[in-house]
């Protein structure tokens, strides 16, 4: 079955929980005994409706203060598709958590309060989702029911939007625009008769029709070997294979590749998944691939087809998105994982933050606190071997691991 | 019998183009269980018995073929499984020749380390926290695979893929490492350790799909058979099994049932079903209205008890 993994992105109270519960209760993903939780909860808090946003939001902290602080994974499926939804919080102090909901997805939601309009928290949505690449866009205008479905209202805040498109990098991105009221159900699986002015799809219509080639960016293939296969036994003695994940394309017995770094040449032999031999390892599945020549491979190498190698280099220039509570300074030591692989990088230079809202960037500025996207020069101890983030949305990007508290400080798209 | 070497067949044709399935869920778990093989000095398998960790079992077989899974299993047994359960994880330990690690919460008891629940509600599951955690530091696990799913309950739907515990084994829900694309930071301290969740973006009904598919065996009790029960609170428990506490006014009755989980018997219920095979069972889950922990009394006993549990160091 097919998986889309969708991020969601919102400001406080703009019903995306209420729109995600929604989406779980009209396609009956929601179990009775869940419903029944909600229901028990909405009366004993004495609301008339019922209260779907307690459906995900799921530790005690949020429940407490009615705010979700970290990304949720929510499960959804239809008769064709299983969905994922990264619930991510919209908040201006959480840019990091969007960075990691929409890193994983290939469609998102952006809401928009139609009372509200757009704001500035859509400003930094949607440039988040034009920094990340994906690939197609909802801007789900809700709470239609708060200005009587009007269609002055939901043309006004489509063409504001639409002068925000004007600022984006990203080009290709599909950007669709739904009226929807999450509470009521409005157009979220079944289309209003509220909105008889409006003739598209339900947000549920158009993510159903979503093809792989409208929700994936494709580029060159490349081979990350994860891990060494060597199984000594008596069947397979002298049997060497190449674990890994194919990205960007598709590799096939018979191809001539180049290993990296060592830029050995040789040919894939066979491509495993488990106990079966196949002609073709498709874009994204995890196989094993054999070649034709001795050749010294280990965890960090690369196989890439030999006539479309990426860039080899120990230097970068990269736009960062920072997430750690300790700052990113000039001169700082961190280590960088890309892929798989791990090396040491060292920071160059801080070029200059960006304001995730299109406002514009600052210059001179001397270190970089959590939230903060800057574009930096990195260095490192061994060359990589990467593609722009824009060609290539895996093997253009990696991230920073503060190596005195391990953990996961940053994410760097390379230019 | 015939050697692994034999059952390599000829490229498979799939709709005419000779390529593996795409089951994204797979690959991906693939691609995780092999980091945590390449990240980690001393892994471990945490094996239930349950379908979760039958279906793990299967990952790791494909992620390493035609190699040996490259770490053991561990099972920490409450002492109040299903037999049938017991039996079913020695045969398979035997046809994978891996190593099965066994720890008994009976030990932890015997050593006073924990308390045996008593009365209505007794059970050993949130004893398995200390038994594990003992385990843990004895063997020195660096990273341990769990077939937790982020769909079973609210608190699990947070939870990372790499996801690091401290020395006491506790969760830190707010301090969480972003997991961005694909990667998977795996850095730790010593002392610390990572549970790794490969199918932790599976559903259940992706679960049961996926046994189906590649037609893994599975313990009896997941399909309908005949058993002596009786009801409390609205679920069905069984009466045959001595652990699972019952009053004299609890009457027995016989139902034709199957269980959804099987976790500590003393808090696994049953329901009731005439799926008695897997393609029943595959239909039965597609058109359920109850979630599948609402068979789990250890949940119910507060809106926030998973999270309480993980924060303790529970799987």
């Amino acid at each position: 079955m097919e998986v889309l993994k969708i991020a969601t992105a919102g400001s406080v109270d703009d019903g995306k929980s209420t729109l995600i519960g929604r989406l779980l209760y009209d396609t009956k993903s929601m179990t009775d005994d869940k419903l029944e939780a909600i229901e028990r909860t909405s009366k004993q808090k004495g609301y008339d409706y019922l209260d779907f946003s307690l459906a995900t939001d799921g530790l005690v902290a949020e429940r407490e203060q009615g705010i979700t602080i970290d990304v949720a994974h929510i499960y959804f499926s239809t008769p064709s598709k299983s969905y994922i939804i990264a619930d991510t919080p919209g908040h201006v102090e959480y840019t990091r958590n969007m960075v990691t909901g929409a890193s994983t997805s290939q469609a998102s939601i952006i809401l928009i309060d139609a009372r509200k309009g757009v704001i500035e928290q859509t400003h930094r949505h949607f440039f988040i989702n034009n920094l990340l690449r994906i690939k197609d866009v909802i801007v789900a205008i809700n709470k239609m029911d708060l200005v009587d479905f009007s269609e002055e209202t939901y043309n006004k805040i489509k063409a504001d939007f639409e002068e925000l498109m004007k600022k984006r990098d990203y080009q290709d991105q599909n950007i669709t625009f739904i009226p929807v009221s999450a509470l009521k159900g409005d157009n979220v699986v079944n289309a209003s008769e509220k909105t008889p002015w409006y003739k598209g799809q339900t947000l549920l219509e158009h993510l159903e029709e979503l093809d792989q080639k409208d929700i994936y960016n494709t580029g060159t293939p490349r081979f990350p070997v994860q891990y060494v296969i060597r199984p000594k036994t008596d069947d397979f003695h002298d049997f060497r294979g190449f674990a890994g994940k194919v990205y960007g394309g598709e590799l096939s017995v018979g191809d001539e590749v180049v290993v990296l770094p060592s830029m050995t040449r040789s040919t894939i032999k066979d491509i495993y998944f488990y106990n079966k031999q196949y002609k073709t390892a498709p874009r994204r599945s995890s196989v094993t691939i054999t070649l034709e020549d001795e050749v010294n491979v280990s965890r960090g190498d690369m196989l890439v087809k030999a006539n479309d190698l990426p860039t080899i280099d120990k230097q970068l220039t990269a736009t960062i998105s920072w997430m750690d509570s300790a700052s990113f300074t000039p001169g700082g030591k961190y280590t960088l994982q890309h892929g798989v692989n791990k090396v040491l990088a060292k920071v160059d230079a801080i070029e200059h933050k960006i304001h995730p809202d299109y406002s514009g960037i600052e210059e001179n500025v001397t270190s970089l606190q959590m939230n903060d996207i800057a574009k930096v020069r990195l260095r490192l101890n061994k060359p990589i071997f990467y593609d722009r983030f824009k060609d290539h949305r895996t093997n253009g990007s990696f991230i920073i691991i503060d190596s005195r508290t391990n953990t996961t400080a940053g994410v760097g798209f390379i230019e | 019998m015939s050697t692994l070497a034999e059952e390599i067949k000829k490229p498979e044709i799939l709709n005419g183009v000779e390529r593996p399935t795409a089951n994204a869920l797979e690959h991906e778990a693939i691609y995780i269980i092999r980091e945590v093989a390449a990240q980690f000095e001393k892994p471990v398998l945490l094996f239930s018995g349950g379908k979760d960790s039958i279906t793990l079992v299967r990952l790791a077989q494909k992620a390493f073929w035609p190699a040996k899974i490259p770490f053991p299993l561990m099972h920490i047994d409450t002492g109040h499984n299903f037999p049938e359960t017991i039996e079913f994880r020695d045969r398979l330990v035997e046809e994978l020749g891996v190593e099965l690690i066994v720890r008994n919460v009976q030990d932890s008891i015997d050593e006073g380390k924990v308390v045996e629940e008593t009365g209505k509600y007794a059970s050993r599951n949130m004893l398995q926290t200390t038994t594990l955690l003992d385990a843990i530091e004895e063997f020195k696990f660096d990273a341990c695979i769990g077939g937790a799913r982020r769909d079973e309950e609210k608190a699990r739907a947070k939870e990372r893929i790499f996801s690091v515990r401290d020395d006491f084994g506790q969760w830190d829900e707010k301090n969480q490492r972003p997991e961005l694309f694909d990667m998977l930071n795996g850095e730790i301290e010593i002392g610390q350790n990572v549970r790794v969740f490969p199918i932790s973006n599976w559903t259940e009904l992706d679960v049961w799909s996926y046994i189906q598919k590649e037609q893994i065996e599975i313990p009896s009790i997941y399909f309908a058979h005949k058993r002596n029960t009786f009801l409390r609170d609205g679920l069905i428990w069984s009466a045959e099994d001595d652990v699972v506490f019952r009053a004299d006014d609890e009457q027995v009755e016989e139902r034709m049932v199957r269980f959804r989980t099987v976790g500590d018997m003393s808090c696994t219920a049953a329901v009731e079903s005439h799926a008695d095979t897997i393609d029943k069972v595959v239909a039965e889950i597609r058109d359920s209205r109850i979630s599948e922990r609402g068979a789990r009394i250890d949940d119910k006993r507060s809106e926030a008890a998973m999270e309480k549990r993980k924060q303790q160091g529970y799987f």
